[in-house]
């Protein structure tokens, strides 16, 4: 049982004496600092909490974290993390991947660590390119991106991870972007307190390899008109005048403005990030730049059975019905005695 | 029926006995077996068993794809292989026939299921004939029996239907072979009671069929004598049981699991032939069993690598494909220094190969089959009981070293069977798992994860959720000591160097090797894995004729045992009968740099005795050579 202490704990008790070797400008810097100000607010030291990666410039996140850290292999940190879990569930399990590790190389540990719903708290860093490697397109990468390894743009049609995730039967799912101070810590403090898989999409700069790849989305200029800030039974609304939002027609949401053709407040959807159904969570995963503002915050949270606590529900109860005697075992059903 | 019935026909006493029964994978060929085969260990008989089953579940009836057959040696002295051919073929259609011949000896009691023997099942089978009435089964004693019309018959009224009554056919045929050896038939019930608890109709049905098959022999004309195997007199005392190599496998590992304190993690993905240790640690969890059945090979071994950091017993089980997975996870598990037991149940390969089928070639991939230098003990199983000790013995060294082990067993360890002398658990040794569990143990020092034990060089196996502890581990090269991520050339050097010195300095736990023979002398026949008792019977047999012959079996295969080199110096020949190509000579060629003389079949099945000898026989000095003649 992971249990907040009575000492206050600050950001710096999560960092490392490691020196941080992101490229200078790397996004990854502010998802770090995010995180450890959300895990000292959070209050479960570093003892009772594991971070676990694969490989990638994402990956590299446990090595800066005062944590019990794994640096594990290419697309494998869900497998390595829910193995842990389910031996400690005792411990909080944090999972560090990028595009590369988890949508590619490591799809299918992804989509089955949402299907069983292990309790594990995933920041999925989102950059759209291979940046350890050096510049490849990704599976999220845009069609038509120019890279090293698509000189004439890429052919490859991506991956829209929260659609992925709604599809694998995801518990939780936020997406923040990795300059957003304020919702990414929402974001983090939500997927810190769910039980269950809680996935967080990072929409995060490659200043090297894929500079202002989420421009669109984070710059000061068209931040509050090109996404729009999700809150649990509130009505969609955004835009830097707060007046424009999201209405649902049937199935169909489209973008409305407040005030014009007669559309009040009242007329626009109401997010429901506990609705059993993802139907609602898969239309906000679809919604995309430039058609409508992308949903940040928590575009779904819902209760239920986890994974690991199955598990090990499973063994406490063998245990206390049955009475393990090795002895008995090694026996088997029938023996015969010879001399 | 009973033992104590007085046998009214005259009955002949067989040392030793080889019985095979065959029939469409869904006749029940394989319950059939064991069945007999509990039978008869219960019976005091030492026993050895060979299922050989299709890859297909259930092969179109009649063909010889879908043909299962299960081959039972039982005998009233200390036997080790399942018999290289039958003494008794029981065949339950034509295909089991055409399949099965070639493993009957001469003049051996062949008993068929004449009902079955019709046209379609013949033409099925590839016979132009009926090999029942044109004579070509004249060097055996035919026994037709009309196992579907007796079936029939005996459930009059029962108000089956067909395909239910021609599903009981196999316990008329296992009534007749138990009334034909003299076997007890309490147990046969008792598993029908059991299987059929919940089908009342079908329990008296199959009780039924076992017991008219039982009265059919004693009744009908057709068999004039009796067998009786007498209990075995020249095994050691103690309580048994009988026991597969899967099973053993995982209670050893259970065992391990107890004797070091810990809970056990198994992380799997089904295949064949390593399915059935999945199934057996599913249903101990009351013994802190955790199994993982995972979304592949890859997901099993990680998530026991994670497991494996979470301070529980981890082991991943698979066959040759699924180390091929693996091999990446096997390597950072090197890298990490973390215990695990991997466990490969060699099947046929390459590729898909043949997954129900027995081969011992996987050795060079488990030894070499990864990138970079990525040393790792390697230990194979001999038998089916044996796979326990070597399972307990692979964890051991595991958590002792901190290091992935490999347990290499295979196909006809995993699903033969052989009585099992039980271990006493009192008499295990305890495994110490020494964890760094208090941040006090430092003393004030610093905490450094890659800080060696002087003698076993091992790193500690720090207790996650310790304050104090926080570490950070990883498959990228590190820093000596401090475990940090290190690129420094002469250090990559060194950790090469040391990580090789740990699986070196393993070869402390090995004992000196036992010699079957001599200490020297003309041949010294090696093995490892499941060749052991076909090769060590040879041996027994050439030696009974007064020929210098030695055996030896290793365990370890990795490291080599330190006095191997020595031993091997000492004989004129030495000779390992393999199922590869010559794996094992490699390694040992490579290692001591000197000739090695190799046998090798690579043909799913496991060698026999007789081809085992006559393959000593060709490297015996010459003065000593003869050829036997074999038919």
């Amino acid at each position: 049982m992971t249990l907040a202490t009575d000492i206050a704990l600050k950001p710096k008790d999560f960092a490392t004496d490691q020196d941080v070797r992101w490229c200078p400008g790397c996004g990854d810097y502010a998802i770090l600092a995010a995180v450890q100000r959300a895990l000292a607010k959070q209050g479960i030291p570093p003892h009772q909490i594991a971070t676990i990666a694969g490989i990638g410039c994402s990956s590299r996140f446990p090595y800066y974290m005062s944590t019990f850290g794994f640096h594990t292999i290419h697309g494998r940190a869900p497998a390595v993390a829910t193995g842990l879990k389910v031996a400690r569930p005792d411990l909080q399990v944090w999972v560090a991947t990028g595009d590369g590790d988890s949508l590619s190389i490591g799809g299918n540990h992804f989509i089955h660590m949402l299907r069983r719903n292990v309790d594990l708290k995933v920041l999925l860093f989102n950059n759209r390119i291979y940046g350890l490697t050096k510049g490849q397109y990704s599976p999220t990468s845009e069609l038509g991106k120019k890279t090293k390894s698509s000189p004439q743009g890429s052919v490859d049609n991506p991956f829209l991870p929260m659609s992925l995730a709604v599809g694998a039967e995801g518990s939780f799912l936020g997406r923040s972007i990795d300059v957003d101070a304020k919702t990414l810590g929402d974001v983090l403090a939500g997927a810190a307190a769910h039980k269950g898989t809680a996935l967080v999409e990072i929409l995060q700069n490659c200043n090297i390899f894929n500079d202002g790849a989420w421009d669109h989305l984070s710059s000061k200029e068209f931040r509050a008109d090109q996404t729009i800030v999700l809150e649990h039974g509130k009505p969609m609304v955004y835009g830097a005048n707060r007046d424009k939002g999201i209405r649902l027609r049937g199935l169909r949401p489209e973008v409305v403005t407040i005030g014009e053709n007669g559309v009040t407040l009242d007329d626009l959807w109401v997010h429901d990030a506990h609705d059993e159904d993802p139907t609602r969570a898969f239309l906000l995963s679809r919604m995309e730049y430039p058609a409508f503002p992308v949903p940040v915050g928590i575009l779904r949270s819902v209760q239920r059975p986890v994974y690991d606590q199955l598990v090990n529900a499973q063994v406490n109860e063998q245990r206390a019905a049955k009475n393990a005697n090795l002895q008995a075992l090694l026996n088997g059903r029938s023996t015969w005695i010879v001399g | 029926m009973s033992p104590s019935v007085t046998p009214a026909k005259p009955r002949e006493i067989r040392e030793s006995v080889v019985i095979r029964f065959a029939g469409d994978s869904g006749d029940g060929i394989q319950l059939t077996g064991s069945q007999f085969s509990a039978a008869s260990a219960l019976a005091g008989n030492d026993t050895a068993t060979f299922p050989d089953y299709p890859a297909e579940i259930r092969a179109p009836t009649g063909t010889l794809a879908g043909v299962s057959g299960f081959q039972l040696h039982f005998a009233s002295r200390d036997i080790l292989t399942p018999g290289d051919r039958a003494d008794v073929l029981v065949v339950l259609n034509p295909a089991a026939l055409a399949a099965n011949r070639k493993w009957l000896k001469p003049n051996g009691i062949l008993i068929a299921n004449a009902d079955a023997f019709q046209a379609k099942n013949l033409k099925m089978a590839g016979f132009a004939e009926n090999p029942l009435e044109d004579g070509s089964l004249a060097d055996y004693q035919l026994f037709q029996i009309d196992l579907s019309r007796l079936t029939n018959d005996a459930l009059q009224g029962y108000g089956l239907s067909a395909k239910e009554v021609e599903r009981c056919k196999n316990y008329f045929a296992l009534g007749l072979v138990f009334w034909l050896f003299e076997r007890n038939g309490d147990l046969v019930e008792e598993e029908i009671r059991r299987k059929f608890a919940n089908k009342p109709l079908l329990l008296d049905a199959n009780l039924k069929v076992f017991h008219a098959g039982w009265d059919y022999g004693d009744n009908t004309e057709l068999f004039a004598l009796r067998y009786s195997v007498p209990p075995a007199q020249d095994i050691a005392p103690g309580t048994y049981r009988s026991i597969a190599g899967n099973e053993a496998t995982a209670l050893g590992l259970v065992a391990a699991a107890h004797k070091a304190g810990l809970d056990l993690f198994y992380g799997s993905y089904p295949i064949t032939p390593a399915s059935d240790i999945l199934h057996t640690f599913a249903g101990l969890k009351e013994y802190g069993v955790r199994t993982f059945q995972a979304e592949d090979e890859i997901a099993a071994i990680c998530a026991a690598i994670g497991a494996a950091y979470g301070n529980q017993l981890a082991v991943t089980g698979t066959s040759g494909p699924g180390i091929a997975l693996k091999s990446e996870a096997m390597g950072l598990a090197v890298m990490t220094e973390l215990p695990l037991v991997i466990v490969n149940v060699q099947r046929g390969g390459p590729s898909t190969g043949l997954p129900t089928k027995t081969e011992q070639a996987d050795l060079l991939q488990v030894l070499y089959g990864r990138n970079g230098e990525s040393p790792l003990p390697v230990l194979a199983a001999r038998s089916a009981g044996d796979a326990f000790d070597t399972a307990f013995e692979a964890a051991r060294v595991a958590i002792k070293y901190r290091v992935p082990v490999v347990l290499l067993t295979d196909g006809a360890i995993a699903n033969g069977a052989e009585p099992w002398k039980i271990p006493d658990v009192d008499s295990l040794p305890t495994i110490e798992t020494n964890l760094l569990d208090d941040a006090a143990k430092l003393d004030g020092q610093p905490l450094l994860p890659y800080l060696r034990d002087a003698e076993t060089l091992a790193r500690p196996w720090i207790k996650l959720g310790t304050p104090g502890l926080e570490h950070r581990i990883g498959g990228i090269e590190k820093w000596d000591k401090t475990g940090h991520i290190s690129y420094d050339p002469q250090n990559h050097h060194n950790m090469v160097k040391l990580r090789q010195a740990k699986v070196d300095a393993m070869t402390a736990e090995i004992p000196p090797t036992r010699l079957e023979g001599d200490t020297q002398g003309d041949v010294l026949v090696v093995t490892w894995g499941s060749p052991y008792g076909a090769a060590l019977t040879a041996v027994r047999e050439l030696r009974a004729e007064g020929q210098s012959v030695t055996h030896a079996n290793l365990r370890w295969l990795n490291p080599l045992p330190p006095d191997l080199d020595a031993i091997l110096q000492r004989f004129r020949v030495v000779l390992i009968p393999e199922i590869n190509n010559g794996q094992l000579v490699k390694v040992l060629r490579a290692a001591y740099a000197m000739d090695i003389q190799q046998y090798n079949r690579i043909s799913g099945q496991p060698l026999s005795v007789a081809e085992i000898r006559d393959a000593i026989r060709n490297v015996l000095p010459h003065e000593n050579h003869f050829q036997e003649k074999r038919p």
